[in-house]
């Protein structure tokens, strides 16, 4: 295609046939290819954007409060009089609601994953898939209130006695809504495996469960992993449904049955309120949302690392 | 299954147990190279024990499936059975109420349908034109074209919430300085699906095919005239189907809006630009923060009418990519 195009353009010594004609320098291509270039270049603008605005007012926090005591600090209560930034109880508020979740997800989701790559009938995955991706289409809100009307009251009737705002329905709904995620990437790392080695498992007698644990996950493993890591990922930036159920206390708990505040949570309490620019209270929504930037970014990395690095080169 | 896995790879020759060996002889069909002896009286038969743990399997495995979907189920039901009873016209034109009975969602829906405008307007343009950069322009073989590609990616896993963030910081306050306009929200919507809109639009150009370019430059036309008038409106089903999903996911965002829109009782509808809002899920956050039960009640009345305006705006997608997909 480029020899076409010098073609088309290249008669310069001698004169063009007339179809050939115009020669002068396209100006207005040029014009538009960059304008497309700065689309795209928006997309990185986006990115240095984030960076830039999380990471200049975490530093001007961190001169306010050394980065020890806000990383390692117990107690987090900017609002008290004196106020304290330890970020410790948002972490692992984080942490345990996003343990439950994948405690919840990674089985579902994984099963789900098998089930329609290696056992599901062509019909069956047809009419199932979009129910999944129906799932993922849920506003996060309404799973809030899924967690909150439905999944509390129903904790406390089979007798597990959970406080109103608490961090399990938290958890558990969050571990749902991870759920199409982490299938989804399953799916097709699974679906990508040769047939070649169901086949030949199939040949040398082995059941169907044999041939799935023991040739096809192993041979999809790095697909999963890198689902179950975007998933993790999901887990920790989800908002919604932690702000609605899990409560706004940061609490350094791992009892879940008690309220517990979560750094995503705490970002979207504080944002909501008229808070002055520049303020200290102002400032933690940014150091809280870089410290969360850094970990969804760490896991995001890490699930491209893991699809790149372990994939596996079949043909 | 690291285990068995490493075997798959290499291997070794000491007698394992029979399932393994399947695994290692499965690679050697299949990869040729990888060489091991296989056994006739050795190979795997099925045994009584085989035969009902393939039972519990499948059935552990169908069990999975059926809790979503059993979940997605119990969710829809509930939110019928409650929020049916605040569904009405008056619920539909009313402005929100400190009375349950008189609150309706009016100006929720009207700033929903706002930000879908702004934010398809900014997202789409801007969208498309970095998937024909990337796909149709870019030399894949200069690194910053590639750090565009690696970081949309990365942006399509930011958390809807440092979006928010993002535009609390620039376009509220800081530089652009809109406030706490429907503007600002819309943009922000905008960034936070601008990575889903450029993954949809690349695909739908990649699955044009190259012979449609070549034809084009055949005849005369510049790279441009062959993309604007050939490539382009071939792709543009699966473009819009992208468009139409990445604005279904922007509409049922809350936690962007929460940082950028802040006001949840707003008893009027946008009048331009610059004009505070609320939207169905900001809407829908109020209420369920309500200690109030009747609000309850309301939110999952939002939340049918939220659930409504997202299952017509994908039956578009749908038909849409029904109707007009070609196969090359």
């Amino acid at each position: 295609m480029k020899q076409l195009t010098a073609m088309l353009s290249a008669p310069k010594t001698a004169a063009p046939p007339a179809v050939f004609a115009r020669q002068r320098p396209r100006y207005a291509e040029k014009l538009i290819e960059a304008s497309l270039l700065a689309a795209a270049l928006l997309t990185i603008l986006t990115t240095l954007g984030i960076v830039y605005a999380l990471f200049r007012e975490t530093i001007s926090f961190l001169g306010e409060v050394p980065l020890t005591d806000f990383l390692f600090g117990t107690e987090w209560h900017p609002l008290f009089n004196p106020p304290a930034y330890g970020v410790l109880p948002l972490v692992t508020g984080t942490l345990a609601v996003t343990g439950i979740a994948l405690i919840v997800a990674v089985p579902l989701g994984v099963g789900s994953a098998i089930y329609l790559s290696e056992y599901a009938s062509k019909r069956t995955r047809k009419t199932i898939k979009p129910i999944l991706e129906t799932l993922a289409g849920v506003p996060t809100v309404v799973f809030g209130f899924f967690a909150l009307t439905l999944v509390t009251p129903f904790l406390r009737d089979i007798g597990i006695n959970v406080d109103v705002f608490n961090g399990l329905s938290g958890g558990l709904v969050v571990g749902i809504l991870v759920v199409p995620t982490i299938a989804s990437i399953a799916e097709d790392a699974l679906s990508a495996v040769p047939s070649g080695l169901r086949e030949a498992s199939y040949g040398l007698g082995a059941t169907k469960y044999q041939t799935s644990t023991k040739v096809i996950v192993p041979a999809a493993l790095s697909g999963i992993v890198a689902g179950v890591v975007l998933g993790a990922s999901r887990a920790v930036g989800e908002t919604m449904v932690v702000l609605l159920a899990a409560g706004q206390r940061p609490n350094l708990t791992f009892d879940m049955r008690e309220p517990v505040e979560t750094m995503t949570a705490f970002i979207a309490a504080t944002g909501k309120g008229d808070i002055p620019t520049g303020s200290i209270d102002y400032k933690t929504i940014f150091a809280v949302g870089a410290l969360l930037f850094v970990m969804t970014f760490v896991l995001n990395m890490l699930s491209n690392f893991i699809v790149g690095r372990f994939r596996e080169e079949y043909e | 299954m690291s285990d068995s896995r490493r075997r798959l790879r290499r291997p070794s020759h000491r007698p394992s147990d029979r399932v393994s060996r399947t695994a290692a002889a499965a690679g050697a069909a299949v990869g040729g190279s990888l060489a091991v002896p296989v056994d006739a009286d050795h190979l795997p038969r099925a045994t009584r024990r085989d035969v009902v743990r393939e039972r519990y399997f499948k059935f552990s495995l169908i069990a999975c499936v059926a809790v979503s979907l059993i979940v997605l189920a119990i969710l829809l039901i509930d939110i019928v059975r409650q929020g049916a009873g605040a569904l009405s016209m008056d619920f539909l034109n009313n402005f929100p109420s400190a009375f349950p009975e008189r609150a309706g969602v009016q100006s929720a829906v009207m700033g929903t349908l706002w930000l879908m405008a702004i934010c398809a307007f900014f997202v789409v343009p801007t969208g498309v034109a970095a998937a024909i950069y990337l796909e149709e322009y870019a030399d894949r073989k200069r690194w910053f074209n590639r750090a565009i590609e690696v970081n949309v990616q990365n942006l399509a896993a930011v958390p809807s919430i440092v979006y928010g963030i993002l535009g609390l910081a620039f376009l509220v306050r800081g530089p652009f300085g809109f406030g706490r306009s429907v503007l600002a929200g819309g943009l922000t919507l905008g960034l936070l699906v601008l990575p889903v809109v450029v993954i949809a639009s690349r695909e739908a150009l990649r699955a044009v095919p190259s012979s449609i370019r070549e034809g084009a430059m055949a005849l005369g036309a510049t790279k441009w005239q062959a993309i604007w008038h050939q490539v382009l409106p071939s792709a543009i089903p699966g473009i819009s189907t992208g468009a139409i999903l990445a604005l279904s996911r922007a509409i049922g965002e809350t936690a962007p809006l929460i940082m950028v829109g802040a006001a949840t009782y707003v008893a009027f509808n946008p009048d331009g630009l610059n004009s505070a809002f609320t939207a169905l899920p900001l809407q829908i956050y109020s209420w369920l923060s309500s200690p109030q039960e009747e609000f309850k009640l309301l939110a999952a009345g939002a939340i049918i009418v939220l659930m409504a305006m997202l299952l017509a705006i994908n039956s578009i997608a749908i038909v849409i990519r029904n109707r007009y997909e070609r196969k090359w």
